[in-house]
């Protein structure tokens, strides 16, 4: 043992003068955490895939489409499919790496309120979603075009403008949905799980539900979320599809979420 | 400063923290000892607000930790330095923590300066860090907003008797300049060599607080002699304790000096003769430890390779 420290420590120097630090501002914490998305090789690899394939499937448009085809919206449907299976997987991770890589324990001691981290999380999602999506739909747009000229054609724009937006606002949903799954579940491959399951699972058990069961048929457009985010590629979706979608999203969204959070606020970071 | 008080934790039926109070002093380093298990990481957790009290509080500079506006400013936080992505390099996430608190990114270089971590190191990622490396680079992460109190939960584990040299320097650095420092080891002699005050905790509670000079200063003195007997008999009769060690010795709560003029007056030769420093809280800290004692060692000597 060190006798040195037997002896008597000398007063305490007089602490450095104050002042209070500036709260932290929520659009500081929303660009933290759009960097922690893709600050990663799994966030980067994700984002650099969905392009990757957002290119393939243009190309196989291209490739292997009669001309009648060659139109927008079948760009836009090919290009979608890696965006709608890989989108909702940033979402989830950006939730779930706090607890399966453990980095909470840093977050939330940087920022004690766990509601604000999460609410920067859910913006952070949301941006993603508005900014990726039309990306995908302008790579479509060059696939149209490029597939026109090879063919000979003129291009076909048959897609509206409030289609393109409600386009965006679907693929908006399936992340929210991803997020949703990564705030109740809080473990990575878990949430993937999950999400495959109600994204590849559920419609079908759903579907056959109503096929057998009377009582299901009536509320089944009711209770499906999937089902009823549909609409959003109707061009003229009607009151009752809208409120459909409402409804079904406050049972598989909404409510949920708010759950999620609650839990996430009480549990324990360790 | 560090306030807690009266801090309790149940787990169901186990009570991890039992109304635990004690103050962590502005310009001093306190040691928070205890075996694995006695609840150290649970207090501190409850500290910074990641885990709730069953009852009682923690304050941080008068305020509870949550209700901080920017903590990392005010309160450097290091309890698990393998929780980190391992997929991010030590420099991004010096970065995160950084851009968290509002400061510029030249801070994230004086920090990996700070704790020696060199530039191809930190661009390295964590995955590949050693335990002493991420201890060093949980360290960086909480001195990085330029705090006045350090809370560090088994700083030392996994540092080489160099590191715990540079982390003692440090803290004793920190809490010169003013600052607070609580740190919390399952090892006495890593808390010797760092603290100035000590708060002992065993099962939740705590069994032992005071200066590190308090708290080793011992009433007790060993002494060995021809006929121990003899000793033992004229120590007892002279109004002192006496227990005879396993040993042959004989430990006493008289002074060495005592222990010499009665040897002298009742012609007793005396072979040994000696203070033994620390005893007590060493004998308080074994017996502690006595059921996790295995555990211990084990991870004593993880932390040793
Ligand atoms: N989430 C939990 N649920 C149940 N028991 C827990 C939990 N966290 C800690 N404990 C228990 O609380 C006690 C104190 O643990 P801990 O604070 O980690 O001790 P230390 O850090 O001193 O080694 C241990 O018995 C541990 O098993
Ligand atoms: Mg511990």
């Amino acid at each position: 043992m060190s006798t040195a420290l037997l002896t008597p420590t000398e007063a305490p120097a007089a602490p450095r003068p104050r002042t209070a630090p500036a709260p932290i501002p929520f659009t500081r914490l929303v660009g933290v955490e759009l960097r922690k998305m893709f600050d990663t090789r799994s966030g980067r690899w994700l984002l650099i895939t969905i392009a990757a394939l957002a290119l393939v499937a243009t190309a196989a448009v291209i490739a292997f489409a009669p001309a009648e085809f060659i139109t927008f919206e079948s760009f836009a449907t090919a290009v979608g499919v890696p965006a709608g299976s890989l989108l909702p997987i940033v979402a989830i991770l950006a939730v779930t790496s706090e607890w399966s890589q453990r980095t909470g324990l840093t977050s939330f001691t940087l920022v004690p309120r766990r509601g604000r981290v999460l609410g920067a999380k859910l913006v952070a999602t949301v941006l993603v979603g508005v900014v990726v999506v039309p990306v995908m739909l302008a790579i479509g747009s060059l696939g149209n075009l490029l597939g026109a000229a090879i063919h000979g054609i003129d291009p076909v724009w048959d897609t509206s403008a409030q289609i393109l937006a409600q386009n965006v606002a679907a693929f908006v949903l399936v992340m929210l949905i991803g997020f949703t799954l990564g705030v109740l579940i809080r473990n990575s491959p878990g949430a993937i799980v999950a999400y495959f399951v109600y994204s590849l699972v559920l419609p079908g058990l759903l579907a056959a539900l109503a096929a057998f069961q009377e009582w299901f048929r009536d509320i089944h457009l009711w209770v499906d979320f999937n089902m009823a985010s549909t609409v959003l590629y109707d061009e003229h979706p009607t009151g009752e599809q809208w409120a459909q979608l409402g409804v079904s999203g406050l049972i598989w969204l909404v409510i949920p979420l708010a759950l999620g959070l609650w839990l996430v606020r009480r549990s324990e970071v360790k | 400063m560090i306030t807690v008080e009266s801090l309790t934790k149940r787990y169901g039926g186990l009570t991890a923290v039992d109304h635990v109070s004690f103050t962590a002093q502005p310009g001093r380093v306190t040691g928070f000892l205890g075996p694995n298990g006695a609840g150290k990481s649970t207090a501190m957790r409850v500290m910074v607000g990641l885990t709730e009290a069953t009852a009682g509080q923690a304050t941080i500079l008068g305020r509870r930790y949550t209700d901080l506006p920017n903590p990392g400013r005010e309160v450097g936080v290091l309890l698990d330095a393998s929780a980190q992505h391992a997929g991010r390099t030590g420099r991004e996430i010096l970065t995160i923590a950084a851009k968290t608190m509002g400061l510029p990114t030249s801070r994230v270089d004086e920090m990996l300066a700070r704790v020696s971590l060199t530039d191809t190191e930190a661009t390295r990622r964590v995955r590949n860090y050693s335990l002493g490396m991420r201890q060093r680079l949980g360290i960086a992460t909480a001195l990085l907003g330029d705090p006045e109190v350090l809370i560090l939960d088994e700083p030392a584990n996994g540092l080489d008797p160099a590191g715990i040299r540079w982390m003692r320097d440090l803290l004793r650095d920190f809490a010169d300049a003013g600052g607070t420092v609580l740190l919390s080891s399952h090892l006495l002699h890593e808390i010797e060599a760092i603290a100035d005050d000590i708060v002992v905790i065993g099962q939740g509670r705590i069994v032992a607080e005071g200066t590190i000079a308090e708290l080793l200063a011992s009433a007790s003195t060993r002494v060995c002699a021809a006929d121990v007997t003899a000793l033992a008999t004229a120590l007892a009769a002279a109004g002192h304790e006496v227990t005879l060690t396993p040993d042959g010795a004989v430990q006493t709560d008289a002074t060495p000096a005592a222990v010499g003029e009665l040897a002298l007056a009742a012609r007793i030769a005396l072979t040994e003769l000696r203070a033994s420093d620390g005893a007590r809280l060493e004998e308080m800290f074994l017996e502690l430890t006595a059921d996790t004692q295995r555990e211990s060692r084990l991870t004593d000597l993880e932390g040793a390779a």
